[in-house]
């Protein structure tokens, strides 16, 4: 019981490092991202051939992760993003589909189309027993990280000046602009940031959530579950979305395996219903 | 009745005749389309692939392209009426095909019916996650249940009876593509009539602004309940018409990329006017055709690149292709109105003309 909360937990904060860039992104532009995914798998591979191939420190494997995928998120941003921000929802969705789709079968042809591993050191293998509750290492330090990036990015939003712009860009972009504040700049910082915390995730996750071609297909729903459900207005609401995701899931897969994914579908449909504007949303104009 | 023709109220039903005429160019349309019965006869197993496609285009442009609503899950329904023809014909309950055809359709209506309401709240990003989210339930709950849908291996051992008890479905597709041809010119005919009518005028209202058209007394709800239930039928039926031509239903009908490449089929052809999806349709097949065969494994990378492409250099210019023909078509009817309008004496208005 106690091991499943926490197998849950690990594996929502894993979901919110994940997709904690979608939700600013969202908010900040109303972009629909759907090839975030895409970023999430390109740090997944990155870290892979680092580690197993050039036989690169895990822990160096990680940053090299974040690193590449937030200079790729800056480059596709400032290159080919830039060019949608102003179109229609229809045609953002077209456009990171069509993204998604050309990252699939380009990882496809150059990696191949089978699941992989990252090999993870053998320190961070096994178990610890505390109170009898068995906690694996490695998602132990899944927590770890994923807090530390939690807070860190909450402090940096509450007390740096970068925060305070972003926030204001979030809250109102035409006064924030009025202000002075270069919302373009903001914007693309933010992306290549969420961008390479996705990488950082993919990277983390790849033990848990699986590496093969298909990633960004196969948890785009999750990544969207959490950016709606928590709504896009802070960093806070998203977080318990993904700890309330993660959980839900581990222990719909352990008590009623039968109904699978099912009772996390379901219960984003309700609340969708019950919340238009997401769970923890204070009912914003927008 | 209502009061009988008051002269306001005559002249709009003029021009909603006008609008509605068909023009020479669709006949000629249509006259291809099924001389391809006769052109192509190598070629049926693809083309009623294509037919298959361009029904499901339709089903999307009938809530995309006239109501307006961003679906990203109309595979919902088109894997919902795949099943449902499988399971009618697999234990017997309908064998005739039509009628099974029928029942599909009506199955997918029903859930249509019953998700639109989830679509009418919220944002475009609020639809796009609940149309999602619907057809990743029902795959979810198709795959989880085998006994029933033969889970991820599909359903198997499914045979279908000849149409009317005549016409036994053969191994070249035969049957299978004048079967869908007639399928598809029939629903077409009844869409094309939906959309002309002034309950598709009112879909293209809402599409331009919901707030006025609830101000001028649409019930803006009702009738993208309405439109959203019709195109669920749509899918559905061409789900049923795969199913009844391949004799297997399988998770795919469901998936993502069936919802996103019925997309871009529509998006190939343009939107808003019906025939888009039926050439849209006959580009992505070829394409997917030609792609394939160059690099057989990764076709979905260029499919990808096209997505992009289209998006960077403007939906607009693409839709565009067509427009030489289209206005073409829209003189001819215009001019034929006219010279009507004048041999019934009727004063004919310039005016109401987009």
């Amino acid at each position: 019981m106690l091991t499943i909360l926490f197998d849950g937990i690990a594996y929502g904060m894993l979901l919110f490092v994940l997709a904690c860039g979608l939700a600013v992104t969202l908010g900040l532009m109303n972009f629909v991202n759907l090839a975030h995914g895409s970023f999430a798998m390109a740090g997944g591979y990155i870290t892979l051939v680092l580690v197993n191939d050039m036989g690169v420190p895990f822990s160096l494997g990680l940053v090299g992760a974040f690193v590449s995928a937030a200079v790729l998120g800056a480059l596709l941003e400032r290159t080919l993003y830039v060019h949608v921000y102003n179109k229609s929802p229809l045609d953002q969705v077209l456009f990171t589909i069509g993204l998604v789709f050309m990252s699939v079968a380009a990882v496809d042809y150059v990696m191949g189309s089978q699941q992989q591993f990252i090999q993870i050191p053998s320190a961070l293998q096994g178990q610890f027993e505390v109170f009898g509750i068995g906690m694996s290492k490695y998602r132990l330090l899944i927590i770890a990280i994923c807090g530390v990036i939690t807070l860190a990015l909450q402090l940096a939003l509450i007390s740096t000046r970068f925060g305070s712009q972003l926030r204001a860009s979030v809250d109102d972009q035409r006064v924030a602009r009025g202000l002075g504040i270069n919302v373009g700049v903001v914007f693309a910082v933010t992306f290549a940031l969420g961008s390479g915390l996705a990488g950082l995730g993919g990277a983390l996750g790849a033990e848990i959530l699986g590496l093969d071609p298909v990633f960004p297909l196969k948890y785009m729903i999750y990544f969207l579950i959490v950016v709606t459900v928590g709504g896009s207005s802070s960093i806070t609401a998203p977080f318990f979305a993904s700890i309330l995701l993660g959980i839900g899931d581990v222990a719909g897969k352990y008590y009623v395996p039968k109904l699978g994914a099912f009772v996390i579908y379901t219960i984003m449909i309700i609340v969708l219903i019950v919340r238009p504007q997401g769970l923890f949303a204070h009912g914003r104009a927008r | 009745m209502v009061k009988p023709a008051h002269p306001l109220s005559a002249d709009i039903a003029g021009l909603l005749r006008v609008r509605a005429r068909w023009s020479p160019l669709e006949f000629v349309f249509w006259i291809i389309a099924f001389a391809t019965i006769f052109l192509f006869p190598n070629y049926y197993l693809i083309l009623a692939e294509i037919v298959i496609w361009a029904l499901f285009a339709i089903s999307i442009d009938l809530v995309l392209g006239y109501a307006g609503i961003i679906t990203l899950g109309q595979a919902a329904f088109f894997g919902f009426g795949a099943y449902a023809a499988g399971l009618l014909a697999k234990h017997g309950l309908i064998t005739e095909p039509t009628l099974a055809l029928l029942a599909s359709g009506l199955a997918a209506a029903v859930l249509g019916f019953f998700t639109s309401f989830l679509v009418l709240r919220g944002s475009d990003l609020t639809r796009l996650m609940v149309t999602l989210g619907v057809s990743l339930v029902l795959r979810e709950l198709a795959n989880r249940f085998p006994e029933v849908t033969g889970g991820a291996d599909g359903m198997q051992g499914i045979t279908i009876n000849p149409v009317l008890g005549q016409f036994r479905f053969d191994l070249y597709g035969h049957t299978a593509y004048i079967y869908s041809l007639i399928v598809l010119f029939v629903l077409f005919v009844i869409a094309r009539r939906i959309v002309r009518s002034p309950f598709g005028l009112s879909l293209v209202a809402i599409k331009g602004n919901p707030l006025r058209s609830a101000a001028v007394g649409i019930a803006v709800n009702w009738r993208l309940v309405a439109i959203y239930t019709i195109a669920a039928a749509y899918a559905g039926v061409a789900g049923a018409l795969l199913t009844q031509t391949t004799a297997f239903a399988s998770l795919e009908g469901f998936s993502f990329e069936r919802s996103a490449d019925g997309l871009l089929v529509l998006i190939i052809g343009g939107t808003g006017y019906l025939y888009g999806g039926v050439i849209g349709a006959l580009i992505f097949r070829f394409g997917h055709d030609y792609l394939s065969s160059i690099t057989p494994q990764y076709w979905q990378f260029w499919i990808g690149l096209f997505l992009v492409l289209i998006v960077l250099v403007g939906r607009d210019r693409i839709g565009t292709w067509f427009d030489p023909v289209r206005t073409l078509a829209d003189r001819i009817a215009a001019w034929r109105s006219k010279r009507r309008a004048r041999a019934i004496g009727a004063a004919s208005r310039e005016g109401g003309q987009p």
